[in-house]
């Protein structure tokens, strides 16, 4: 047992120290009925080998995104992350520290969350953002309570075009905060007035930018309509490269943002770990739920970093804190921030463009093809798409190929069989556009 | 001024209090923002001409700059090299931080997560391309249930927290399909900070219940208020004293009797893993922090992991998504619907299915243990903790008698006298090479200290520990001791910082000189 430093000698010799009989003794507190004499029906113990051989047998199952033509978003983008990040990361300094409460001993991590807040703050055109929520689903449920508080009303009103999942994380919390959600249809076609639903009761209108089908669109007039009546603008980003090539969300009137910042430094990880970006108005930074790290002294006069605001939070306010929040997404922000700083200002907008162009590309290629026609005008990285059958079908078919073509927008939701969604990063490559034109024209043939 | 004299007084100012010139001290090295280090143009990253499209922008493309630094590669990763020499870890020394159990974290656990066929797999993939992953989301549920004894098992929470989210709104929901609407839950005062702000926030008013002279729960406070308004209790055991609940059947049996759930915080099921099952003291709900118990790495304060185990009154209202097993394989169920018994469910509490590269670091690390090493894991942690406690037992002073579980629980009586605080106590840790133990937790003692050394923790590496300890906590007694540990730490990459000044005017992020100045003005 590799992991476990002590002896058959060390024991004895630690529990005549403690004075104790024996490590039965140790656990004499644990009622009778309780204590398992017996081992439990698990597999013995396995050298690194072994388990390397089990898991890799497992993993060997899956069909990696990066082995096939992969067009899939959603809510998760498949990057290309440079090779410096994920050494970076494994640095036992980064990867075995824990929460930097003792700031003295700390200041590595804090002042990499440092920086990271000021990525997020930049990129979303807001004043501050913490450091990280769980996702941007649990972000986006984060930001509706917190626009509740803000506004001390408790309706909010979700678009037809958030990431269904979203939805879903915010209505299960709804649920049981009690607080009412109205959640509008799915709106493949863009026609919502959300404007229209804000009335004097709303806390909040959430919007995502670019949506769920991919459309991007001037939220201003939205914005004003909610700070007419007293509501706040959430605006959720799932591709925050987006970012790179977009007017970003503060600059066309947000209140608060939440988003997905799996894309930036972070793999597809089958779902997660990922990282929720969160970020907000200056006035409102003491209702933001999560961690803070702030810039202070130290008892010489030198610049360094701590942990701050925790009065919000629950080891100061127990039942009255902001938010029951207590892990942050520590490593996943600093993949996040390795990864943009290797960007810089001029990698991200290549990125974005490159993103963009591609995406473009491949929208005029499928719109080419009879009987499909490609849904929006505007789109950033990722389209919707109608076919003349069922996507799910056509999906299914051209795995077996294999190409991971897009997901159908049946999996969240009946009513829109024939409709299917696709991203396109910069690791799409030219070949992977033909053997997924090739294959969807056999396919439709 | 020259460049290189401007290079130079940027750290200036830093170096404050050593004698270097450049505020350097041998590998400590002054290290400024990637803000203040960038320039306009440079990159860290070579990236093709975009091909020619149209754009698609609809008019909202992005007309000002950002402003984000640019920086190459050789700087991104000296920037971030000399941070992480700022950090203490586990890697580098004893980190006794109780109650957040800071063990080991081996590599292996690593390499099977970057697996292409773990981590680069799309959570929306069709289900016939991720057969495996699947496979072993089972395969976790499966161990997770048998050290638990608990039939079902929710992989979806992100954290311990969310675990606790997840288990009281099950608790709600099955509450509610009988048409029983309980208004309370019953928190003992040792809890995690999250168990109240939990209950809170799915709308139940908190009641404390207090701690009796053995640091357990008082039996006798609590069926007092047990009645038919109670909807669970939230109980941590083994407790934040360190301390097995030694009455907790007689507690289940309490709250069951009232109608109510018995909810554990299962954040130190690490003392106990292999050697007591959680479902033979009668939970109903448990979350499994699984970078806790099972070493998935928490670098920096995250991603975590916290499966939830429920009991079979419990399982119909498990969260989304659900993995079943059929004759075609493994299916993943992400919709509420009758035929795979999933109508019940709460929802979905998170954007996809979990934690998944947590999920295979843990299996991983199940795996290297076994059944039968798992259970020495426990063992150890309780020897290791039992250790430190009659180690140092007799020059600082325990809150209450042993024998404890993997943490051992100090208070401040010690220091009575001497002028030297908790906390200036934790900082002359620091100068001496150790990560300060949990201070000023649990709030049932003054002045708390609580040590868990966890199992990976060598005899050789306690020994030390407990000598040093020792020799600190003779050295309050001396004379100008006060005045000597207040002055800790000396030998960081920064003294004590103010976090009242970082309260009181918040600054949280970076700014531009210039805007700096003009806010100033």
């Amino acid at each position: 047992m590799r992991y476990l430093p002590l002896t058959e000698a060390d024991r004895r010799d630690m529990l005549a120290a403690i004075g104790a009989p024996s490590v039965d003794a140790l656990f004499r507190d644990v009622p009778e009925v309780a204590r398992r004499k017996d081992g439990l029906d698990l597999p013995p113990h396995q050298g690194e080998l072994e388990v390397e051989r089990a898991l890799s047998a497992m993993a060997a199952k899956n069909v990696a995104a990066g082995s096939v033509p992969f067009f899939l978003g959603g809510g998760a983008y498949r990057h290309h992350v440079p090779a410096a990040v994920d050494h970076l990361i494994q640095r036992g300094e980064f990867l075995t520290s824990y929460t930097p409460y003792q700031p003295e001993v700390t200041q590595g991590t804090l002042q990499y969350l440092f920086e990271f807040q000021t990525q997020v703050a930049l990129l979303t055109g807001m004043d501050v953002a913490n450091a990280s929520l769980y996702d941007g689903a649990t972000a986006t449920a984060e930001a509706v309570t917190m626009a509740n508080r803000v506004t001390g009303r408790r309706r909010s009103v979700l678009s037809g075009s958030l990431h269904p999942h979203y939805r879903e994380v915010v209505e299960t919390l709804a649920r049981f905060v009690g607080f009412r959600v109205d959640s509008q249809p799915l709106d493949p076609a863009g026609s919502e007035d959300l404007a229209a639903l804000v009335d004097g009761e709303t806390s909040c209108v959430v919007v995502q930018n670019p949506d769920f089908f991919g459309r991007v669109r001037d939220l201003r007039p939205l914005a004003e309509a909610c700070h007419a009546k007293g509501a706040l603008l959430v605006v959720v980003v799932t591709e925050i490269v987006s970012l790179g090539a977009l007017t970003s969300p503060g600059e066309m009137g947000a209140d608060i943002v939440a988003a997905e910042g799996q894309s930036i430094g972070n793999g597809l990880n089958f779902g997660g770990p990922y990282v929720g970006l969160f970020a907000t108005r200056d006035r409102f930074v003491r209702q933001m739920p999560g961690r803070l790290v702030g810039q202070t002294v130290d008892a010489e006069g030198r610049r360094g970093w701590v942990l701050t605001l925790s009065t919000r939070e629950q080891h100061i306010r127990r039942e009255k804190a902001t938010s029951n929040i207590c892990t942050n997404s520590g490593l996943c922000t600093l993949a996040f921030t390795i990864h943009l700083s290797l960007l810089g200002e001029a990698g991200l907008t290549q990125l974005a463009a490159i993103n963009h162009a591609k995406a473009a590309k491949l929208a005029d290629r499928l719109a080419a093809i009879p009987g499909v026609t490609v849904l929006n005008d505007t789109f950033f990285n990722e389209f919707t798409v109608r076919l003349p059958r069922p996507a799910a079908g056509i999906v299914d078919a051209l795995a077996a190929r294999p190409i991971i073509a897009g997901v159908p927008v049946s999996r969240f939701a009946s009513g829109h069989d024939d409709l299917l969604v696709l991203a396109v990063t910069e690791t799409v490559t030219d070949a992977d556009m033909d053997a997924l034109v090739t294959a969807l024209e056999e396919s439709l043939r | 001024m020259s460049d290189w004299s401007k290079a130079l007084s940027r750290f200036q100012a830093a170096g404050a209090g050593t004698d270097t010139t450049s505020g350097n001290r041998g590998l400590q090295i002054e290290e400024p923002l990637i803000f203040e280090q960038g320039a306009e143009g440079r990159t860290g990253v070579d990236l093709p001409a975009p091909p020619a499209a149209a754009d698609r922008l609809g008019g909202l493309a992005r007309k000002g700059a950002i402003g984000l630094p640019g920086l190459s590669e050789p700087q991104v990763v000296r920037h971030y090299t000399r941070l992480s020499q700022k950090n203490f870890a586990i890697d580098s020394g004893l980190y006794p931080l109780g109650s957040c159990t800071m063990k080991h974290n081996p590599r292996l656990n690593e390499r099977m997560a970057r697996l292409p066929g773990f981590g680069d797999l799309h959570p929306l993939q069709p289900q016939a391309t991720i057969q495996g992953a699947l496979e072993l989301m089972d395969q976790l549920a499966h161990w997770l249930k048998t050290l638990t004894g608990m039939p079902a098992v929710a992989l979806s929470p992100a954290a311990g927290a969310h675990g606790e989210l997840c288990g009281i709104m099950t608790i709600r929901a099955a509450l509610e399909a009988r048409g029983d609407m309980r208004q309370r839950i019953l928190v003992p005062e040792s809890a995690h900070g999250t168990n109240p702000a939990t209950a809170a926030a799915c709308g139940y008013a908190v009641e404390s219940i207090p701690a009796n002279a053995r640091g357990r729960v008082d039996l006798e406070a609590l069926k007092a208020k047990l009645d038919s308004g109670v909807a669970a209790i939230m109980l941590t055991n083994p407790n934040t004293c360190g301390l097995f609940e030694s009455e907790i059947v007689e507690i289940a049996e309490a709250v069951h009797k009232a109608g109510a759930f018995f909810y554990c915080d299962g954040a130190n099921f690490n003392a106990i893993v292999g050697r007591v099952r959680p479902a033979d003291l009668g939970i109903d709900c448990m979350h499994i922090n699984l970078h806790k118990t099972f070493s998935t790495p928490h670098g920096g304060g995250g991603p975590g992991s916290g499966p939830v185990v429920l009991a079979e009154s419990l399982a119909p209202y498990a969260p989304l998504p659900w993995v079943v097993h059929g004759p075609d394989g493994f299916r993943l169920v992400e919709e509420a619907d009758a035929a795979s018994g999933t109508a019940g469910t709460i929802g979905r509490l998170k954007g996809f299915h979990g934690q998944m590269g947590m999920f295979v670091r843990a299996l991983a690390y199940m795996m290297s243990h076994g059944g039968d090493g798992l259970r020495q894991v426990a063992e150890d942690a309780v020897l290791n903790a039992n250790y430190l406690m009659a180690g140092l037992g007799d020059v600082l002073t325990a809150s209450f008698e042993g024998p404890c579980m993997h943490e051992a629980l100090f208070d401040d009586r010690f220091l009575k006298d001497t002028g030297v605080t908790t906390l200036d106590f934790a900082k002359a840790m620091i100068d001496e090479g150790y990560h300060p133990m949990t201070m000023y937790f649990p709030l049932v003692v003054h002045g708390a200290l609580l040590m868990e050394p966890t199992e990976t923790e060598s005899k050789d590496s306690l020994d030390q520990f407990i000598a040093v300890i020792r020799a600190l906590a003779e050295r309050t007694r001396q004379p100008g001791a006060a005045e000597w540990f207040h002055e800790a730490p000396r030998y960081t990459p920064r003294r004590r910082l103010d976090e009242t000044a970082a309260a009181r005017k918040p600054q949280l992020r970076w700014r531009p000189p210039a805007v700096t100045q003009q806010a100033a003005e």
